[in-house]
């Protein structure tokens, strides 16, 4: 053993744990194997793409919820109450919680899940906690690749809860078929939500911990802002009558006052986009973005490897430093040279 | 693709302790060392433990106990972790624990003991000693 070898960190496998990650066995649910492939998700390990690439024809099957919302609305604890309701239906649950990292450390406190506890025996359920790893919004690859991974395990329900709706390929709009935007009692709340420009996103509006004060004025408010929303749209899902109407509902998640309403609610939406097949448009849409993002992964990491590693670049970099060009007309004319070829 | 590793450890109380005060400061002194620490609140069964570490794919769970039952808790554990094959996740406990308990928790397969009193820095250095092999 080289020194090298001895400071590297340990693999988070043992020998015993590497015969176990098959698709076999987590095509079959198992609840070991398809945690450590999410771990290797997590880290980027080259093992977990190509174990993604055997399982994804077997994903497609679970129906995926975001929920949303600002720290401390009760998103938590409303998933908490949802998953009682939907374990009432036999639905098998898992959720995938995202944190974020702190920016100093990138280290994180993954707390969601201390709500969620008296579900962490039941064998039906599987809960997640992820970091953002700083990821703008928090969503990244990672929870996109999870919730593929808990899909082929046979979830038929995987709830993902983030703090911000995310942004780009991986926001949650992008991930989930039906999102819950949730807000709590007090004006400014909801305004944030349009600031933010969540409102266009949100299938449901929940306002939570409706035990306190002002909720239907809350409520009043926020069925205002849809109205608007909707009256201002003229595109074609609208006008055929193939949009959905986004709900607005109220909860008190701590004694899971309404969340039985949330879930029913939850299940009409896919309902209504299965009949008006929307749902598989929604999932080609959801697909090819996936695509899109994958491609700009490798794309990006397979060219610049290439170019770091020619000739060219290593003149370039010469004739940057000896002041021959300067490095906005070099880094244009060697991708320019790249794409010639 | 670029591999990155992050330590991921659980910080678990079993049994009736009423607070978690102590727990919860270690928290915020893994996750300032770069850790991603999961915390699953109080009053956890070892049952609970065992498939939080499970569905979490941790490295490491840290059990906090003040209730001085500390020996029988571990050795259930290390035994429920080997049945369900988590054995290569290193198990920590700190608390209250008196030194002369050491040799036997160690002895039974805990991988490191933080009683009462060991700095942060500390209980930080171990945990990444245990990661990277070195001690
Ligand atoms: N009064 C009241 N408090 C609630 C309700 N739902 C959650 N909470 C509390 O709000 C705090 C934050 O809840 P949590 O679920 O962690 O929020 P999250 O950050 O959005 O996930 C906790 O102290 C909860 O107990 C509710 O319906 N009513
Ligand atoms: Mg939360």
């Amino acid at each position: 053993m080289n020194w090298h070898m001895k400071k590297k960190r340990k693999s988070v496998l043992n020998p015993n744990i590497e015969n176990i990650l098959s698709v076999k066995e987590i095509l079959s649910g198992n609840k070991l194997a398809g945690a450590r492939v999410i771990r290797l998700i997590e880290e980027n390990d080259p093992q977990a793409f190509e174990l993604l690439k055997q399982l994804y024809p077997y994903s497609g099957k679970a129906f995926i919820i975001g929920i949303t919302g600002s720290p401390g609305v009760g998103k938590s604890t409303l998933i908490n109450s949802m998953i009682q309701e939907f374990r009432k239906l036999d639905k098998k649950t898992a959720v995938v919680a995202v944190d974020p990292s702190s920016p100093v450390s990138g280290g994180a406190i993954l707390g969601d899940r201390i709500r969620m506890q008296k579900h962490a025996t039941d064998e039906n359920v599987f809960i997640r906690s992820m970091a953002s790893r700083g990821e703008k919004g928090g969503l990244s690859r990672a929870a996109k690749d999870a919730v593929i991974v808990l899909d082929t395990m046979g979830y038929e329900i995987i709830i993902i809860e983030t703090v911000g709706a995310g942004q780009g390929e991986f926001e949650i709009a992008n991930l989930a078929h039906s999102i819950g935007i949730v807000t709590i009692p007090g004006a400014g709340d909801g305004m944030q939500a349009v600031k933010a420009g969540i409102l266009e996103k949100g299938d449901i509006f929940i306002v939570n911990k409706s035990d306190k004060p002002d909720v239907d004025q809350t409520l009043h408010q926020l069925n205002m802002m849809l109205e608007m929303r909707n009256s201002s749209r003229t595109d074609f899902q609208t006008t055929t009558g193939t949009d959905w109407t986004p709900k607005v509902l109220k909860t008190s998640a701590q004694n899971g006052n309404g969340v039985k309403e949330v879930v029913d609610t939850f299940l009409s939406h896919f309902d209504f986009m299965e009949k008006n097949n929307t749902f598989d448009t929604k999932k080609d849409e959801m697909e090819i973005l996936y695509f899109n993002a994958l491609l700009k992964d490798l794309a990006l990491e397979k060219l610049l490897k290439y170019i770091k590693t020619s000739d060219r670049y290593v003149e370039t970099i010469k004739e940057i430093q000896s002041c021959k060009i300067d490095p906005l007309s070099a880094a244009e004319l060697l991708t320019d040279k790249l794409i010639e070829r | 693709m670029k591999t990155t590793k992050k330590i991921r450890v659980l910080i678990a109380k079993p049994g009736l302790d009423g607070h978690d005060k102590g727990a919860k400061i270690v928290c915020l002194a893994l996750r300032d060392a770069g850790m991603e620490v999961i915390y699953s609140g109080l009053h956890q069964t070892l049952d609970q433990i065992i498939q939080t570490a499970t569905e979490e794919a941790v490295d490491v769970i840290g059990l906090s106990i003040m209730s001085g039952a500390h020996l029988p808790i571990c050795e259930k554990l290390l035994a429920m972790m080997k049945e369900k094959g988590l054995d290569d996740i290193h198990l920590t406990v700190g608390g209250v624990i008196p030194y002369q308990d050491i040799p036997q928790l160690k002895e039974m397969g805990v991988a490191q003991v933080f009683p009462g009193g060991v700095s942060f820095e500390h209980i930080v250095t171990g945990i990444n000693a245990l990661e990277t092999g070195e001690k």
